[in-house]
């Protein structure tokens, strides 16, 4: 059921045209979005971990979305590697799942159907096998959406199904570029 | 539906109108770099494609100012008016949308249509001319209002035969259909043509126990209409294989698992020998397919099927003139197993008893009124506006070479790739051109060069001047709660107005 999230409610009922907009959230060591992005705008997370585009804001109530700060001493790793080949190691917490790691730390992963499996923009590959092993195999509902995939592997997963256990600590997934590169030549122009 | 549609022109575009665009019968573009000031840009349709360009141009160029154009008083375009009821979470990029809608930088203006007069567009119009003088930038978003059609006799002149999207329309809620009241009493058996998802949302809705509907956002006259539906038996006939289906797994697993309701056995013959070595989601595509249904048909209320090489020739009816059966021609594949095969046709007939029959064979996009004025190409063959493949429009050009870009214009969506692709792709592809537009605006590339580029604040002395009512983002949210607390009353998640009439009253 699409859920009311009621951040998103609160978020509009505040639209006003004059903003402070707090960048200090934004400024996060690994964010690959930030150079694309307006200084009035801002990423932040609705309660199931989808962005918001915040061009202006007056608390940072939604700082850290839908992901579990992790306890000192309990970490787990996970890298990113995004569409530009940067790593981005995060620090995360047992129980929290891909998609809302990413979007809590402003990575490039859309998530379009709110983490529900229905849409497949929070595919990632899994770098190394040996992780892809370690993970519960997919649920048909999870293999039936990477299917639609752009760029399926044989390592892909949905980043909404993946959740963190200890045996994912320092587990590297790539974000596959969504563009599909079209070319001039897809679009004979005028046939 | 009567159109109350009103057209108008601000006075300076009158003036330019009938000057330069007479004259000169095109735009004139700038070549100047626009860094000194924001972007302006109008957005035309509020669907996937109109919102996630809007979002991609946003977070790339500061302070770009958005307006967003949407003929009918609601937004969203198929998210509300296609996907199927009973498939909720699909909805939930509505949340993306609502952010979006949320910056200061963007005005939604719902009741809006560009250039389109007549037909289900009841509220304002704007020339497009008159848009074009007033932005640096636009891009066509407005999705595929028409549908295809097959073009074989008794197609029009039957009762009883209906398209996806009329059909589709009906069940979602689409003011244009809202009366459509089609009849499922006739028989028992259904026919739908064409073997794509959409033909799978029209099964379902047939098949499916109508509780489980009931409290989804799906209309009360849908409910009603399925409540006394005595179809029992579905024929999904597509013209080519298993292998050249357009449907995807998630659909075909769905109605495998409905209750009490089976699947009857697909025909081998058009199976590859060795499944095991297809790749990966034409192997489990197929699979699914020859594993079948949970339940056994023989106990079954309802059954389905999948009728493959079939291409329909006739609609035959009764003197009553309602639809009685369809005839089918049976179709040879050049090579069964590959997924582009081409069919050929056969003289073997085949005829289905159908006491109704839904077209699912794609919707379609068409040129809006004021394209050729102002030098947009538009392929009617494709159904869509030509354009490099980044969604930069290419201009008409008389001697068949391929055009050049047109400054400033740009297109997303449906509109740009023809009417195929899920959200994903339509987001992709959204992203592409919002891609294209910030790389050009930073570029200093030329855009439009109109009059202003004051946008909405320009042209809103003359809508509203049309004593039409204008949906703003806020009108939005107050029909939104309407529904949502009239579907509180009828325990569902929403009931939807399905009058423009009844969405402007709840939104005064
Ligand atoms: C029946 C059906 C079911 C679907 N189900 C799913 C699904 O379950 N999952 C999935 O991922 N995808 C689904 N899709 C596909 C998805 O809906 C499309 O990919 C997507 O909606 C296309 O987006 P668009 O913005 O190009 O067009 P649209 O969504 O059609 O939006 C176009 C908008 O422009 C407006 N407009 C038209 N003309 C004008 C004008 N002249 N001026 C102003 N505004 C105008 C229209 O009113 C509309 O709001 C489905 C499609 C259909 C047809
Ligand atoms: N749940 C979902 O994810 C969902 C739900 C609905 C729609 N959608 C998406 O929306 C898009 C549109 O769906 P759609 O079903 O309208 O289109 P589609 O996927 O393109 O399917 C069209 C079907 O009609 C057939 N067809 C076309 N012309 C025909 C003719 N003249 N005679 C007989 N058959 C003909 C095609 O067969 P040929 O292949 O032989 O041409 C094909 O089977 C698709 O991308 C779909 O995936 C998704
Ligand atoms: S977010 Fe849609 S499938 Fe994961």
């Amino acid at each position: 059921m699409a859920t009311p999230r009621s951040l998103v409610r609160s978020l509009q009922s505040l639209r006003t045209p004059s903003y402070q907009s707090i960048t200090h959230i934004r400024q996060s060591a690994f964010s690959s979005r930030s150079k694309i992005r307006s200084n009035s705008s801002l990423l932040c997370r609705s309660r199931a971990g989808v962005p918001l585009l915040r061009p202006f804001s007056t608390s940072p109530r939604c700082q850290h979305g839908h992901i579990h700060p992790p306890k000192p001493g309990e970490e787990l790793y996970v890298t990113f590697i995004d569409k530009e080949g940067k790593e981005h190691k995060i620090a995360v917490s047992k129980g929290d799942n891909l998609l809302d790691i990413a979007q809590a730390h402003d990575l490039e992963m859309e998530g379009a159907c709110g983490g529900s499996c229905a849409c497949s923009t929070c595919h990632v590959i899994v770098t190394e096998e040996d992780y892809y092993e370690k993970m519960p195999e997919p649920e048909d509902d999870e293999n039936d959406m990477l299917d639609l995939a752009f760029g399926l592997t044989e390592t892909s997963r949905l980043g909404c199904q993946v959740v963190m256990t200890k045996e994912l600590d320092g587990m590297k997934v790539k974000l596959p570029s969504m563009t599909r590169n079209l070319q001039a030549s897809d679009f004979g122009s005028k046939s | 539906m009567a159109s109350i549609a009103k057209s108008w022109l601000c006075a300076s575009c009158r003036r330019k109108t009938s000057v330069s665009l007479a004259a000169k019968s095109r735009y004139s573009y700038s070549t100047a770099s626009r860094h000194d000031r924001p972007l302006r840009m109008a957005v035309v349709g509020s669907g996937p494609a109109g919102f996630y360009t809007a979002y991609r141009v946003m977070s790339k160029v500061p302070k770009t100012k958005v307006d967003m154009f949407e003929a009918l008083p609601v937004p969203y375009g198929l998210v509300r008016f296609g996907v199927a009821p009973d498939h909720p979470e699909v909805k939930n990029c509505q949340e993306k949308f609502q952010e979006v809608a949320s910056s200061p930088d963007f005005t939604f203006i719902g009741n809006v249509s560009i250039g389109n007069t007549g037909g289900h567009f009841a509220g304002c119009t704007i020339p497009l001319a008159s848009v074009l003088h007033h932005y640096d930038a636009i891009v066509f978003a407005y999705g595929a209002s028409k549908d295809k059609k097959l073009g074989i006799p008794g197609e029009s002149g039957l009762q009883g035969i209906y398209s996806a999207r009329e059909f589709v329309g009906w069940y979602n809620g689409l003011p244009e259909y809202a009366g459509l009241a089609p009849d499922l009493t006739k028989g028992d058996e259904a026919v739908i043509i064409g073997q794509g998802n959409v033909a799978l949302d029209v099964a379902r809705m047939l098949l499916e126990n109508v509780d489980v509907l009931r409290k989804s956002d799906i209309t009360e006259a849908a409910i009603e209409a399925l409540l006394k539906s005595r179809i029992k038996r579905v024929h999904i006939v597509g013209r080519r294989g298993p292998m050249q289906a357009a449907f995807t797994i998630k659909e075909v697993r769905e109605l495998m698992k409905l209750n009490r309701v089976g699947f009857h056995d697909i025909d081998m013959s058009l199976m590859p020998d060795e499944i095991s070595k297809l790749p990966r989601a034409r192997r489990r595509l197929m699979e699914i397919m020859m594993k079948g249904s949970t339940a056994n048909v023989d106990e079954a209320l309802k059954s389905w099927s999948l009728d493959f090489c079939l291409s329909p020739t006739e609609f035959l009816g009764r003197p009553d003139r309602s639809l009685e059966s369809t005839v089918f021609e049976r179709t040879l594949l050049s090579s069964p197993f590959d997924p582009s095969s081409s069919v050929a046709s056969t003289t073997e007939k085949l005829t289905i008893p159908s006491s109704v029959a839904f077209r699912s064979i794609g919707y379609k996009s068409v040129a809006l009124p004021g394209f050729d004025e102002a030098g947009i190409s538009f392929n009617d063959r494709k159904g869509i506006i030509d354009n490099d493949g980044m969604g930069r429009v290419l201009q008409i050009n008389k001697d068949e070479s391929s055009g050049s870009h047109l400054p400033g214009v740009y297109c997303a969506g449906w509109v740009k790739r023809g009417p195929t692709g899920v959200i994903a792709s339509t987001m992709e592809d959204a992203f592409s051109t919002g891609d294209a537009i910030a790389s050009d605006w930073n570029s200093a590339a030329p855009f439009i060069k109109g009059e202003s580029s004051s946008g909405w604040e320009a042209l809103r002395a003359g809508v509203e001047h049309g004593k039409c009512k204008v949906i703003t983002w806020e009108d939005w949210q107050k029909i939104d709660k309407a529904e949502k607390e009239r579907g509180l009353l009828a325990g569902k998640e929403r009931e939807k107005f399905t009058s423009t009439k009844e969405m402007l009253a709840a939104a005064s």
